[in-house]
């Protein structure tokens, strides 16, 4: 209760420093819309964490067996899979207002899009196995094997393949400006805290549903 | 075939059983034909399909790589995932337990795919060279992007084969599930075939090429790894 409180007056305060405090960023084509990375680039952080937690949940499963694990994994991937829909979303909007065009084919744009594929398959799969002994460990394999996936798709193609992602033009000498650095790094952290949330909701959610099968 | 045996094998251990494996599933395949005779046919099919379509309209190299990938790609969609239901469905896979190790199965179920792919290449890349009349200019990085690209499409397509085989549904979710595990290996490989057609330096295309080795070998790692605990449920 106490963490939802702080957690909701955390993020009012992110939101309204990102719109008074962090200046307009200049070079760009509309300077006001580089604020957006207060919001876009947490939601990919966070959806890289959450997909992390999901393999280490999933690893833990095989080794215990457990139903729990197995629910605590699903929850994860699930959760990533909001985060990055949000990181698209926020990304595509920057695209319009930026490139004007929504889409256009970034290698970003296209491993986000597969990275969307991967977890979609996952809960596809979730759906298409009955008994949960089953699909918790073959769900389990899947979210191990998405995690190399997600690092290649994420990590290494857009460094690999040419990009319009700023990376370069908010970063100077390989920094980013201290003004915009003192807000993301609270916006990044809000929103670790959003998942850690949103994730222990789900958890007590999946132990209610577990004791009740059982009973 | 012997037991498993309690000790770690080493890995020319390893090999050989997974050979063993190989050895039985080519006497299965070469009795009935049914894996090999469906993969070339339906690339074969596509290939018509697509060449008489664009066949006249002098289409770009870009795409002509593309097309090429795309043909390859389903073909391993339409073939690949026999080696485990195959088992499942002649309820063999009991036996198969009790004659192999896991690591040997998964070895000698991904050898077959490689094979099958192998053997697919040789039938419709000098077939798609014909038709479309493709001009390779470097022949070295084209073939070894293929070749590293096939043993990629491999890994992914066996192991997620050996996930759906225990699943109820089995047709649509190979697709589902392979698909996007795959699309790495498609995208670098379109990539890397592109810098072979279009330039003759080796170097070109070395970046692709990098990324395919690295990408198949962590996925061979974990799927090694996983392996065990689809099998042996």
């Amino acid at each position: 209760m106490v963490f939802k409180l702080l957690l909701g007056i955390w993020m009012s305060a992110v939101i309204v420093v990102a719109f008074l405090y962090a200046p307009a960023a200049e070079g760009f084509a509309q300077p006001d819309a580089a604020r957006i990375i207060f919001f876009h680039v947490p939601n990919a952080i966070v959806a890289a964490i959450a997909f992390i937690v999901a393999a280490v949940y999933a690893v833990m499963h095989l080794h215990s067996r457990s139903l729990m694990d197995d629910a605590k994994s699903a929850a994860s991937a699930e959760l990533g899979l909001v985060f990055t829909a949000l990181a698209t979303i926020t990304g595509s909007i920057f695209a319009h207002i930026q490139w004007n065009s929504w889409w256009n084919w970034d290698p970003r744009e296209t491993a986000i899009i597969i990275l969307l594929l991967v977890y979609l398959a996952y809960f596809a799969l979730r759906t298409a196995v009955d008994a949960p002994d089953k699909r918790a460990s073959l769900s389990a394999v899947y979210a191990i094997l998405a995690l190399p996936a997600m690092v290649f798709l994420m990590f290494i193609m857009p460094r690999v393949m040419f990009s319009l992602h700023p990376q370069d033009t908010l970063i100077s000498e390989g920094k980013l400006d201290i003004t915009y650095r003192l807000v993301l790094y609270p916006a990044i952290l809000g929103f670790i805290g959003l998942y850690v949330w949103l994730f222990r909701i789900r958890t007590a959610l999946a132990e209610i549903k577990l004791k009740m099968r059982r009973n | 075939m012997k037991a498993k045996t309690s000790s770690e094998p080493g890995i020319i251990e390893m090999l050989a059983r997974s050979i063993a494996v190989l050895r039985k599933d080519l006497v299965c395949e070469f009795r009935t034909r049914y894996a090999i005779n469906a993969i070339v046919l339906f690339a074969v099919t596509t290939l018509i399909a697509v060449s008489f379509s664009v066949g006249g309209a002098g289409i770009s190299q870009p795409i002509q790589a593309t097309l090429l990938w795309i043909i390859i790609y389903f073909s391993a969609l339409s073939g690949l995932s026999r080696a485990f239901v195959k088992e499942e469905e002649s309820r063999t896979a009991t036996a198969l337990k009790l004659a192999a190790s896991p690591g040997a199965v998964f070895g000698g179920k991904l050898l077959f795919n490689i094979l099958l792919l192998f053997m697919l290449e040789v039938v419709i890349v000098p077939l798609f060279v014909g038709m479309m009349s493709l001009q390779v200019k470097g022949w070295l990085l084209f073939v070894m992007v293929l070749v590293t690209g096939s043993i990629g499409l491999a890994v992914a397509a066996t192991i997620v084969a050996a996930i759906v085989s225990k699943a109820n549904a089995k047709g649509a979710l190979f697709a589902v599930l392979s698909f996007p595990l795959l699309l790495p290996v498609l995208i670098t490989g379109i990539h890397g075939t592109q810098a072979a057609i279009s330039s003759s330096v080796f170097m070109s295309g070395i970046d692709d090429l990098k990324l395919l080795v690295s990408y198949t070998g962590v996925m061979f790692v974990v799927s090694l790894l996983v392996f065990r605990f689809i099998w042996e449920d």
